[in-house]
């Protein structure tokens, strides 16, 4: 022991909360003395040198498209091949086809092959849902839109696929491969869709291509990883076994690797089906057809009925999706043989499914979604009910909030990050670093700051730090209050875990009008908007956390006569750490992709010069370095919060 | 074998009850509005995403549609990506251009991809506006001398000790931080970052009579709903906003235009002569952007209706075609 | 299945290389984890460093080092050793599931070290098989599928495949759960399934790594005695792994004892029992029963003058307990008798002095 001793970090660094009190202290006098000076802001209509090669770049790729045989031969091609598919499937389900006023497919053979695929797939449970799922999109007046946005879905994911799969396999069986692709992927998850949008569009041209290519950048990521993820683990033993016996690399892949990492695989497509649609309505900014469209011109009216109403349309959507994707990968992962009846049953349904689009060919009365029942018009009228009680009795008091909140909690956090000297803000976060983690941590945040510098927008960098770190935290409060919540009690994860579904996926500009009306323009709004996007996926990793800690240890905790609140504070938190950390981490990243909607409402600094970036051509370089400011911030806190987490294992 | 026979009972029922109920064939009905196809071709008409703006576009979607016989399809795009439309030559039509020189200069003069095709008849103006009961109650707050006697009652949580200015739409650029400066009022300028926080700020203050001055234009249909009042600053005079850092004046009045791909000019379309010929007034835009906007008439019916009791007006634009 | 038939599947013998007629001849083998492994083996300084020393020095792991063996035809060839001693690893480097850094292995007198792709893969198809610890069955598929899962890869037709799985699935006694998935089968009914899969290629080498060490006592035991009705049916040779030293002793023919890569001690178990090489292997076998391990020729003594030599003839191979009997009985010392030739004695004493220590 005693030689070991000096060897652990524990005696080379003092106290960790001491040591945090200390930098603070530090950090307070530095402001006091400097604030104000060498703060780098940059006004928002101004540009430096650095943003002005940006421009350059984007103008000569824009100049050349048209001579450069990379656009001759291959983005065009690429174009082509994309709206090809695209509208292929347009006609098939959702646009009229030549002379023929209405696309090959009505509602009912959609409905009918959609019900029977969910059965086939997934189990009858789900295919129910699939049933009352599309009746109602149609009902709600928005069965072209939908069909429309499913097309483009569809498209988008199968690509992701094409290229997802094979990439994630060639990642979990090479780690040279991995590594260079994982930061690639971080990069595509965090980078604002709003900096590549524009650039599409000179790359593949306005329409279905470059709206497909845009959904596909955010959505492969997540089947790749999860592809990585489930060959990784598949178990040793079983490659060992499969080798032993003398299997070709094809053999092992075909008949060990994919198989046994099948399950992972079909939540990865889950996945990246729920990161296609909630690009919908971004899309819809580049000409993409669909609901995103409805929604996007409704706010145009601040109609937020309609807006909701075609919101709505994207959450059964997705909800939809999720399940049967979900229901088939445990039908996946059970992989028993089906019985007989099944078996019989299922080739029935198929061609029970087939009549359908037979008859939704050739009848009027099965392809057009008929008129009534109407459920679009009340849900418009009470929605819109709804946001005007809320606008005009709320407001009194969620200002009063507001005032409260930004003056006692922002505004001093916002002044230290953004007022203080550069230099001291370098200094303090390397520290921190340090402190939670060690002398890498504390290296790599230096590098990524001083990156951050190079960008050019550090003040705007530093005025987000602060609205992040305050939106994370309220997230992460809420998703352990909530997500114990749900851990401890099955019938308030059933109640609370749809609703979670429904915000998740409900795309954000829905809720901007109301919650502009209640907050005002203003950084708190913006903060309202990330922590309603983010706590979803918080609270659902902390509540299955919560629920993943072995019952027999919560058994001995209750048979020693701890109270429910000793319970989960010494037994179900700590042992949920690993899952309270991944929160944490998720967390920021979801409060960080909402960074530009904030700039929407009000919250200014990197989100306004994104916005304003895609929006102004001679603010394009402006924003896609402040693009890449988040995605440095994002890392930036990635690195520390998992450093922090992982030293307190050690 | 229980299943197979119940599988035969299903297909059967499922083929009597199609037969029995079949009912209007799809395609019955069809060709019926082929209409008077013309050598017009098609036309790409960007549809920049506020209300004026595709009144304009509905409007002449519909003349070009139902008297020229063109195919004209629509692209929900932003403007800067619009007028890269003409540079890669997906886009045709920019039916409302406010002013933007900075594009202007990029694709009219530099690349030659895309030229003016006249103004539209209505004027822009972006200015300065407070909600209608503080203009009403404050009238003297309508004149920029005064703003700082009230700069404390503007002060939000956004803007520390000094009142707010909510600036605006991140799509256009403003001088607003440089009038605050210049114009020395004890302002705090705000991003509010869209049109639809905007709208949303000035319907909540008059609502609940709030303190607000922000940037906002005419025409625009919100002003139908709240007649925000514009407020006076230093009159505008060419070249007074020439250097962007000493603008000390107001906004200039835009002449509305529409922009067109180089190539559609020289395409000697039909198109062409009505997009150049179109103009209308501010009270013709306007009654098409409210039946839009606050009554929730689809766009192209709306264009039907104005079309129908302006036919004059659009015979005048179809001349020479 | 009989052993015979066992025996046509493999081979002809390949020509006569170093290692003779042994089925797996292990010559100087290495295996060194880490930056620049090549230079372990080949520098004698560095080679002859102990492991932690050399981690220090070099930053390399020597998992395997120098060590040399033979295994004859139908002979059950035991490695043991504690966790991080390096014979797991030992036994992958013999048909190079993990590359071996330096030195030879022949089995059937090829060296395996100079196989392509190809001829591995006919060598890993058709001579050598390998049970697993954690079984290593693949879960999407049917235990018969399991188990025919290396007849597939090696392109035999369906039928005759799936022929020679019941085959192999009847005498490892899992018939009737032939459709089964691995997860509804309990832990021994999986590795029996790892066992018939082995067996199905028909190898004549089989290689098990710590295959029942996942198991319960109980069905450890079960699966131990029907390691060894199989070696008596089938007759293969077998390379068994195993930190459990009765087990060692239960099944090997011979024992090599291995710690921090290196070999210890090899022999019968006998001899481990009877004259442990150094500590190491006298605290190992300290507990050992060693009336059920030693025989009479390792407790016998030279006849002295005042012995009377008219006690019962034993031969020396008979193990202690089963004499002790019979020496306990007798008036006079126990002979210990080869072919004739009077080995030597075993009195009292010498038998108490045994079953006292255990």
């Amino acid at each position: 022991m005693s030689i070991a001793l000096p060897r652990t970090k524990a005696l080379g660094k003092p106290n960790r909360g001491w040591s945090i009190v200390g930098i603070l202290a530090v950090w307070l006098v530095g402001y006091a003395v400097f604030h104000g000076k060498q703060t780098l802001a940059l006004a928002p209509a101004d540009i430096n040198d650095f943003h002005q090669s940006l421009n350059d770049l984007n103008g000569s790729v824009g100049a050349n498209r048209n001579s450069n045989p990379l656009f001759l031969y291959f983005f065009n091609e690429i174009k082509v091949g994309i709206d090809q598919i695209v509208v292929f499937l347009q006609h098939l389900i959702s646009q009229p086809v030549g002379d023929r006023p209405l696309p090959y497919v009505g509602w009912l053979g959609v409905v009918a092959l959609a019900t029977w695929a969910a059965w086939a797939f997934g189990n009858w449970r789900v295919s129910l849902l699939t049933l009352a799922g599309l009746l109602f999109v149609g009902a709600q007046g928005l069965w072209q839109e939908s069909m429309d946005t499913l097309a483009l879905t569809i498209t988008a994911v199968l690509l992701s696929l094409l290229i997802g799969i094979p990439l994630g396999i060639w990642a979990g069986v090479s780690n040279r491969f991995n590594n260079v692709v994982t930061p690639v992927l971080d990069l595509m998850q965090t980078m604002p869709t709003f900096v590549y949008l524009a650039p599409l569009t000179l790359l593949f041209l306005i329409g279905p291509a470059a709206a497909t290519i845009a959904t596909l950048i955010y959505a492969v990521p997540p089947v790749i990883r999860l592809t990585a993820h489930g060959i990784r683990e598949v178990p040793t033993d079983s490659v060992e076994a499969g080798e032993s016996l003398g299997s070709t690399r094809g053999q092992l892949l075909r008949k060990v690797l994919l198989p046994m990492a099948k399950p992972s695989i079909v939540v990865g497509i889950n996945q990246t089906i729920m990161a296609a649609l909630s690009m919908v309505t971004i899309a819809a900014l580049i000409d993409a057809p669909g609901l995103g469209q409805v929604v996007v011109r409704a706010l145009q009216t601040l109609d937020v009925g309609t807006a909701f109403n075609a919101g709505l349309s994207i959450v059964v959507l997705a909800i939809v999706l999720d399940r049967v994707t979900t229901a088939a990968s445990v039908r996946a992962e059970r992989e028993v043989r089906p019985s007989k009846t099944r078996r019989y049953g299922v080739l029935g349904g198929g061609v029970a499914a087939l009549v359908g689009v037979y008859l939704s060919y050739t009848y009027l009365w099965a392809a057009e979604f008929p008129d009534s029942p109407n459920v679009g018009s009340p849900i418009i009228r009470a929605a819109t009910s709804v946001s005007d009680w809320c606008q005009l009795h709320l407001a009194g008091f969620t200002g009063g909030l507001k005032d409260g909140f930004t003056a006692a909690v922002l505004n001093p956090l916002e002044a230290l990050l953004s007022e203080s000297p550069w230099w001291l803000v370098i200094a303090a976060i390397t520290a921190f670093a340090y402190v939670l983690g060690t002398w890498r941590t504390a290296l790599l945040s230096l590098v990524l700051l001083v990156l951050i510098i190079g960008t050019g927008v550090w003040f705007d960098a530093m005025v987000t730090l602060a609205a992040t770190l305050v939106a994370t935290v309220v997230t992460v409060v809420l998703g352990l209050a909530v997500g114990i919540w749900m851990g401890r009690s099955e019938r308030a994860d059933a109640v609370i875990r749809p609703v979670l579904d429904a915000a998740q996926t409900m795309p954000a500009f829905v809720y901007l009008v109301p919650f502009l009306a209640l907050f005002e323009a203003s950084r708190f709004t913006a903060i309202v908007a990330a922590v309603v996007y983010a706590a979803p996926v918080c609270i659902k990793i902390i509540a299955d956390a919560i629920r993943g800690v072995s019952p027999t240890t919560v058994e001995a905790a209750t048979a020693v006569g701890s109270s429910p609140w000793q319970i989960i504070t010494k037994v179900q938190v700590p042992m949920a750490r690993r899952g309270i950390t991944l929160a944490v981490n998720q967390g920021t990243i979801y409060v960080l992709a909402m960074v530009v909607v904030g700039g929407l409402v009000g919250a200014g600094a990197l989100g306004y010069d994104v916005v304003a970036g895609f929006v102004q051509i001679s603010l394009f370089g402006k924003g896609l370095a402040a693009g890449a400011a988040i995605v440095l911030l994002g890392v930036l806190l990635d690195r520390i919060t998992r450093a922090a987490a992982q030293e307190r294992v050690s | 074998m229980f299943s197979k026979l119940r599988l035969t009972a299903a297909v059967a029922a499922l083929l009597l009850a199609a037969t029995a109920c079949g009912g209007a064939k799809v395609g019955d009905s069809g060709g019926s509005d082929a209409g008077s196809k013309g050598k017009c071709g098609t036309v790409n008409l960007a549809i920049n995403p506020w209300v004026g703006y595709e009144s304009n576009a509905a409007v002449v979607a519909y003349v070009a549609e139902k008297q020229l016989g063109c195919k004209v399809v629509k692209k929900n795009i932003l403007e800067q990506v619009a007028w890269q439309g003409f540079s890669t030559g997906v886009v045709d039509v920019v039916i409302e251009n406010w002013g933007h020189d900075d594009l202007v200069k990029k694709y009219i003069t530099d690349d030659k991809v895309a030229v003016d095709a006249g103004s539209t008849g209505v004027p822009g103006k972006i200015g300065w506006f407070v909600p209608p009961w503080l203009a009403k109650e404050h009238p003297d707050v309508l004149d920029w001398k005064n703003l700082n006697k009230y700069a404390a009652q503007f002060k939000t949580s956004e803007s520390g000790d000094k009142g707010q200015f909510l600036a605006g739409d991140p799509s256009y650029v403003t001088n607003d931080a440089a009038l605050v400066q210049n114009l020395k009022l004890n302002f705090k300028v705000v991003y509010s970052g869209s049109e639809t926080a905007l709208i949303t700020a000035m319907r909540q203050a008059e609502q609940q009579k709030k303190w607000l001055l922000m940037y906002f234009y005419t025409p625009q249909w919100f002003l139908n709903e709240v007649p925000a009042v514009n407020v006076k600053l230093p009159e505008y005079k060419p070249g007074c906003d020439a250097d962007a850092k000493k603008v000390a004046c107001d906004y200039p009045e835009y002449d509305l235009n529409k922009i067109v791909s180089k190539k559609f000019a020289d395409s000697g379309s039909p198109a062409y002569t009505l997009v150049k010929n179109f103009t209308w007034s501010a009270e013709d835009q306007n009654e098409v952007a409210k039946a839009i906007a606050v009554d929730k008439v689809p766009a192209d019916e709306a264009a039907k209706k104005w079309v129908e009791a302006n036919q004059d007006k659009v015979d005048a634009w179809l001349q020479g075609t | 299945m009989t052993a015979t038939t066992a025996r046509s599947g493999t081979p002809e013998r390949a020509d006569d290389l170093p290692g003779g007629d042994a089925d797996i001849s292990v010559r100087n083998l290495w295996k060194v984890f880490g930056p620049k492994a090549d230079r372990v083996p080949a520098d004698p300084e560095l080679a002859a460093l102990p492991r932690a020393e050399l981690k220090e020095r070099t930053g390399c792991l020597a998992a395997v080092c120098d060590l040399s063996f033979d295994v004859e035809p139908g002979q059950v060839f035991v490695v043991m050793g504690l966790s991080g001693s390096g014979k797991s690893t030992l036994v992958r480097c013999l048909t190079r599931l993990i590359e071996p850094t330096a030195g030879e292995v022949l089995i059937q007198g090829r060296n395996i070290r100079e196989a392509d792709d190809k001829a591995l893969r006919e060598l890993r198809r058709h001579q050598v098989s390998m049970v697993f610890q954690h079984f290593g069955l693949l879960p999407h598929r049917r235990v018969i599928d399991n188990v025919a899962y290396g007849l597939e890869i090696r392109g035999e037709k369906k039928t005759d495949r799936l022929a020679r799985a019941h085959e192999v699935i009847d005498l490892v006694g899992l018939s009737g759960f032939e459709n089964s998935l691995p997860r509804q089968l309990s832990g021994g009914m999986q590795q029996r399934v790892g066992l018939a899969r082995a067996l199905a290629g028909d190898p004549g080498v089989l290689l098990f790594d710590e295959p029942f060490s996942a198991l319960d006592p109980l069905i450890r035991r079960d699966m131990q005695n029907e390691v060894i009705r199989l070696h008596r049916e089938v007759g293969k040779t077998m390379v068994f792994i195993t930190h459990d030293l009765s087990e060692a002793l239960k099944l090997g023919d011979r024992i090599l004892i291995m710690r921090d890569g290196r070999q210890v001690q090899l022999g019968t178990g006998a001899e481990l029992v009877g004259a442990p090489a150094d500590e190491y292997v006298r605290d190992f076998v300290h507990e050992v029963p060693k009336a059920n391990v030693l025989t009479l020729r390792w407790i016998m003594r030279p006849p002295e003058p005042d012995d009377t030599l008219d006690g019962p003839e034993l031969g020396p191979d008979v193990l202690v307990k089963d004499a002790v009997r019979a020496v306990l009985e007798a008036n006079a010392p126990l002979k210990v008798v080869d072919d004739g030739e009077l080995l030597g004695v075993v009195g009292d004493a010498e038998v108490l002095g045994v079953v006292a220590e255990s």
